[in-house]
């Protein structure tokens, strides 16, 4: 009846396991009951759980990243803190329980904190800089957040229930197959995987075609801002890419549940092709989660710096080469496979080569700085930061593309402290300063910048405490995923990484106290002209937070600083002589309720019951039969109600005549 | 000479026995150098960026600098094609170091072909190293020994999930496949003991999976022969199958002779149709 | 005067069939990566029979021409109903869905008869590396090919009772779009998998 499911899979074996589990369990309870409380299940389900509306849908992908970055970085404080201490006998954590924490921090971070974080920042700009109402297909964006909603809700409930994969984030068989990792750990892993991935997948498409079909008139390609071309290009790659993605899981699904044998040691089973399939999808994703974050850097670095962006060709072909080449350089996640010396060099200079339009796109932005006249709004400062410390990242990849240094580094925590020097500037720092940076345009209020500025240097310290000295471990020859270790050398470096982390948790509690103290004063930091920086593409032209139709009269571009041209013009707050009805995307439960299902169906699958994912896959079916059948998914705001959500605007707007 | 440099930088934050950075052998040495090579000519790129930061930074601060604003400034071919060039040069260099590199440091590459080298047949196990020395008909748990000066070729497979072999001080890991052959050659070039381990994540007491490494003289070398073969237990079929079972921290053992073609029967085990051997991976 | 310009734009100025169109061919494209991937796999794994049995013994040409005959005509029917459509002839356009649907069941109950056969002789997909990739291919296509008959009978239960309206003209022809891509993708798996291995 319930599978495998019995109450053994309770974490009663530790005490650190119960307090994971009962802090998931509290913080959902208090949720609930938050909700009741205050009578809010109403106003959530109708104007958010049910939205099909990207700003809503944008802000509800980030507060799941946020919520799921803390949980992920609780995991990097236990494994710095295991690893301080870990000297011989000296851990905490078991060798089975420190694997589900690096397991686990790998998978949160890149799943579940950097998708949908890109994801969310891409939703509430993206079709506001291209003079858009609304992506192409609303519901479809409403699916893949509560797909992604339901594969974060799968490792949450693994906290509470069994345990999760040891298998790390990359999760290589033979080690993941049924015989090395029998219980139900890394079936979370994959079907947390699975459904999230099939939510990137059709993101992809949605902006895709939003992208090519839905810009204002005279938007042509070429005068698009720079991180509409960033999200243009990750969304071919995450179209493009899940697919290898969804392929390797499902086939690690039937090699764990029907005995089949893609990635057995026996029986005809080949691991080197599941190394070959993840890396298809894995290469193509770093840079689905650096680009979105090199584009909010052109924003920032041109608005901040009061300054047109320079280079914008050069910044748009690299980007372009960036997303093509991603695909052409997989290999060099396993160079010590014992490939041919021919097909390791082939990758490892194809490797190079992305290092000539990533140094472009840094000299872009010193450029941009170049006769400009710098403000250190929080935002600027995530991008100084982020330039400075992103070229160490860049160096020591180029030297891990050289197969013969990678022979000497890989697997060891030189490898750790490259990634993690790659994407926390070139994503996280990115998506911080878009935060900062886009966050009246969503709530209709600045944010605290002194606090801003607090988290930024707590951050950038705490970064470099924690990843110098693995850099330095690795070549004293450390490997990765060390539970324990009896060299007593390393435990010094191992301690200052550890404060790193704690500089860090600094930082995050000083964001914290930003959000807390900016809706405090909410008042005094209001945004009434929808133009908090003087900026200069399309976004800034609607209200904070916009209205639901975003443009009531949709905008005509004709320079790339579209917005910026218009206030040079006059032209920028021009009111038209009457207002026309616009049409716009219903409510619809279905997405929700498919996030819902998809969640059973995975947790029924996970656990081998077999009967209740028979059901939810049946209900889940109908859903979309329902849905494909509903001829009225519209409804139309009359051009009374445009005008006056317009004159109310206007009548607010401080400065500006209306 | 502009090597000297972060070598030297590097141990005085107390790194001078790292393994990387102090090499046992002509393979470490050799990637030693290509990395700090290579991390040498992109400081052409690298330092610039960071001077620029920091003086576009402050010179252009809305609050007081002293540079002069230009809001419409946005191209300029000259500083295009600087920003393209300099680094696409870079990387032509660095990849005919990557071409020519990749094919000397081949991990499969013997050494010198003119010299016969010690052939060694590794097997990981979980979790522990086992060492068959076919020209002495001996072999060893968690201790590899060989004579310094004399090229090593290892032969590697694995008798459960992936592992790397890994020694850091002689340089060049490798993975180790069940059903699957890799190679590896080094070279000691002087007495000493190192420490070596897998590197890939593979379970329970990966941590632990660790061996000793000791280059020796020849005469050294065959006196410890001489040691193992009076070790009195031979690895024949049985023995091999209950030392293949799962342990952590395994001691150093010696066994005097084992079965013969027992490295390629490892991996057949996986290949052949009878296959059907699940135990093989089975906590 | 850059705003006045816009005013067309406020009602469906996007055109909306068209998007969907569009996201399909993509949606297309990123179901053409998984089967590409499938195929490779399949490639990578030919030699991995693991002493079971290998192409030459399983496949048999006769029935692979069979099914591939009836999918191809198939594709030609699912063409006249399109034809239909456009004639706005909505009895012709059930009726070639219906002859579609038959074809495609016919496709679907010889595709069954064949793996229900080989794991009767020991040659399912949990014999070997080769067959897992055999059946994860070839079961994937079949996957594909039932979902798309319940889409008929989902969209011809729309003709019926919605008649020929411009959504559902829009959703027939994605529908089209899906059974002609399923149509290529068998004729890779006829020339990847079953001509190759009993030649």
């Amino acid at each position: 009846m319930l599978g495998r499911l019995t109450i053994d899979a309770l974490p009663l074996y530790s005490w650190v396991a119960m307090g994971g589990a009962g802090v998931t369990v509290l913080g959902g309870l208090a949720v609930v009951a938050l909700l009741t409380w205050f009578r809010a299940w109403g106003y959530f389900w109708n104007e958010w759980f049910t939205s099909v509306d990207h700003k809503r849908i944008g802000i509800m992908y980030i507060v799941l990243a946020m919520i799921m970055l803390v949980r992920g970085f609780v995991d990097a404080l236990m494994m710095r803190a295991q690893q301080a201490i870990a000297l011989n006998d000296g851990g905490y954590l078991p060798p089975g329980h420190f694997d589900q924490v690096f397991s686990s921090h790998g998978t949160i971070m890149i799943f579940f904190m950097a998708m949908p974080f890109l994801t969310g920042l891409i939703n509430i700009v993206v079709p506001q800089q291209i003079g858009a109402r609304d992506v192409a297909f609303p519901f479809l964006n409403s699916l893949s957040f509560w797909l992604t909603a339901a594969g974060a809700g799968l490792i949450l409930i693994s906290l509470v229930i069994g345990k999760f994969s040891t298998a790390g984030w990359t999760g290589y068989p033979p080690y993941s197959g049924i015989s090395s990792s029998p219980g139900v750990g890394v079936d979370y892993w994959l079907w947390s995987v699975l459904i999230s991935g099939v939510g990137s997948t059709l993101t992809g498409i949605n902006f895709m075609v939003t992208i090519i079909k839905r810009r204002a008139p005279g938007l042509i390609l070429m005068r698009m801002p720079l991180f509409t071309w960033t999200a243009l290009c990750v969304s071919i790659l995450m179209a493009f890419a899940f697919p290898a993605l969804t392929v390797v899981a499902a086939l690690l699904g039937l090699d764990r549940i029907f005995a089949m044998h893609f990635f057995t040691n026996a029986d005809g089973g080949n691991m080197m092709n599941y190394a070959n399939l993840l890396w298809i999808w894995g290469h193509p994703e770093v840079y689905i989660l650096i680009l979105p974050a090199f584009g909010i850097y052109s924003e920032v670095v041109a608005t901040f710096s009061r300054k047109r962006v320079f280079g914008y060709h050069s910044l748009v072909y690299a980007t372009a080469v960036i997303a093509i080449l991603s695909f052409t350089v997989w290999l060099h996640h396993f160079f010590t496979m014992g490939a041919s010396a021919n097909v390791n060099a082939v990758f490892g200079i194809a490797t190079m080569i992305i290092a000539v339009p990533t140094g472009v796109k840094v000299f872009d932005w010193l450029f941009t700085m170049y006769r400009g006249r710098i403000t250190f709004h929080p935002a600027m400062l995530w991008t100084l930061g982020f330039i400075v410390t992103f070229v160490i990242g860049g160096v020591t990849g180029v030297l891990l593309a050289i197969p013969p240094v990678d022979y000497l580094m890989h697997n060891t925590t030189f490898l750790v402290a490259h990634f993690h020097n790659m994407l926390i500037p070139g994503a996280l720092f990115g998506f911080f300063a878009g935060v900062q940076y886009w966050f009246p345009k969503a709530f209709g209020f600045r944010l605290d910048e002194k606090w801003g500025v607090r988290a930024f240097w707590c951050w950038i310290s705490g970064f470099y405490l924690a990843f110098m000295p693995l850099y330095l471990l690795g070549m004293m020859g450390m490997p990765r995923r060390m539970e324990r270790y009896d060299i007593a050398e390393w435990q010094p470096y191992l301690i200052v990484a550890a404060l790193g982390a704690l500089m860090v948790l600094l930082g995050i509690a000083c964001m914290a106290i930003q959000f807390y103290v900016s809706v405090q004063r909410r008042e005094s930091l209001r945004d009434g002209t929808g133009d908090p920086w003087d900026g200069r593409t399309l976004e800034w032209m609607t209200a904070s937070p916009p209205a639901p139709y975003n443009f009531a009269v949709v905008p005509t571009v004709d320079d790339i600083d579209a917005f910026q041209v218009m206030k040079e013009r006059g032209t920028a707050y021009r009111r038209p002589d009457h207002y026309l009805p616009i049409t716009m995307p219903k409510n619809s439960m279905i997405g929700i309720m498919m996030g819902a299902f998809s969640f059973v169906f995975g947790f029924a699958m996970i656990w081998h019951i077999w009967w209740l994912a028979v059901v939810c896959g049946l209900i889940m079916m109908g859903a979309v039969i329902a849905r494909c059948c509903n001829d009225d998914a519209e409804y139309t705001i009359s051009a009374e109600e445009v005008a006056a959500i317009e004159n109310r605007r206007y009548a607010a707007m401080p400065g500006v005549a209306s | 000479m502009a090597l000297c440099v972060p070598v030297l930088l590097l141990a005085a934050c107390g790194l001078a026995e790292a393994p990387v950075l102090d090499p046992k052998g002509p393979v470490a040495m050799a990637e030693r150098d290509l990395l700090f090579e290579t991390l040498a000519i992109m400081m052409i790129v690298a330092v610039p960026v960071f001077i620029m930061a920091f003086v576009f930074a402050w010179r252009f601060r809305a609050n007081g600098g002293k540079g002069r604003y230009d809001p419409s400034w946005s191209s300029s071919l000259g500083i295009e094609v600087v920003i393209w060039a300099v680094p696409a040069a870079i990387i032509v260099v660095l990849g005919g170091y990557v071409w020519v590199n990749a094919h000397k440091l081949d991990p499969f590459k013997q050494i010198d072909p003119d010299v016969e080298p010690l052939v060694v047949e590794v097997v990981a196990q979980d979790w522990k190293w086992l060492f068959l020395y076919p020209d002495h008909d001996i072999a060893t748990v968690n201790e590899l020994v060989f004579p310094a000066g004399m090229p090593l070729t290892l032969n590697i497979t694995s008798d459960t999930v992936m592992n790397a072999f890994f020694v850091p001080a002689l340089g060049s890991q490798i993975y180790a496949m069940a059903g699957m052959e890799t190679h590896l050659n080094l070279l000691a070039d002087e007495a000493g003991q190192f420490v070596g381990r897998n590197s890939q994540y593979s379970g329970d007491g990966f941590s632990q999976q660790s061996f000793v490494v000791r280059a020796v003289s020849q005469a050294d070398f065959d006196a410890w022969v001489e040691t193992v073969r009076g070790a009195g237990e031979t690895l024949d079929e049985a023995t091999y199958e209950t030392l293949r079972a799962p342990s952590i921290a395994h001691p150093v053992v010696h066994y005097d002779g084992f079965e013969d073609g027992l490295f390629d029967r490892i991996i057949m085990r996986y290949m052949s149709p009878e296959g059907h051997d699940h135990s093989a991976t089975t906590n | 005067m850059t705003m006045h310009t816009a005013g067309a734009h406020a009602e469906h100025g996007e055109d909306i069939y068209g998007e969907r169109a569009f996201g399909f061919w993509i949606y297309l494209m990123t179901d053409a990566i998984i089967f590409a991937l499938l195929f490779a796999t399949y490639i990578v794994m030919l030699p991995g029979t693991a002493g079971g049995p290998g192409p030459d013994t399983l496949f048999s040409l006769p029935r692979a021409a069979g099914e591939t005959a009836l999918l191809l005509v198939s594709s030609m029917t699912f063409g006249f109903a399109t034809l239909s459509m456009l004639a706005g002839k909505r009895g012709a356009v059930l009726g070639w869905l219906a002859v579609t649907f038959v074809l495609g069941l016919g496709f679907i109950a010889m595709e069954i008869s064949e793996f229900t056969g080989m794991i009767a002789m020991d040659a399912g997909p949990d014999r070997s590396g080769f067959l897992s990739s055999f059946f994860a291919l070839v079961g994937t296509h079949g996957l594909h090919v039932s979902m798309g008959m319940l889409w008929i009978v989902v969209l011809a239960a729309q003709v019926m009772t919605k008649g020929l309206t411009a959504p559902v003209k829009s959703r027939l022809f994605r529908l089209g779009l899906f059974w002609h891509f399923l149509d290529i993708v068998w004729v890779g798996i006829f020339s990847i998998v079953y001509l190759p291995g009993v030649m």
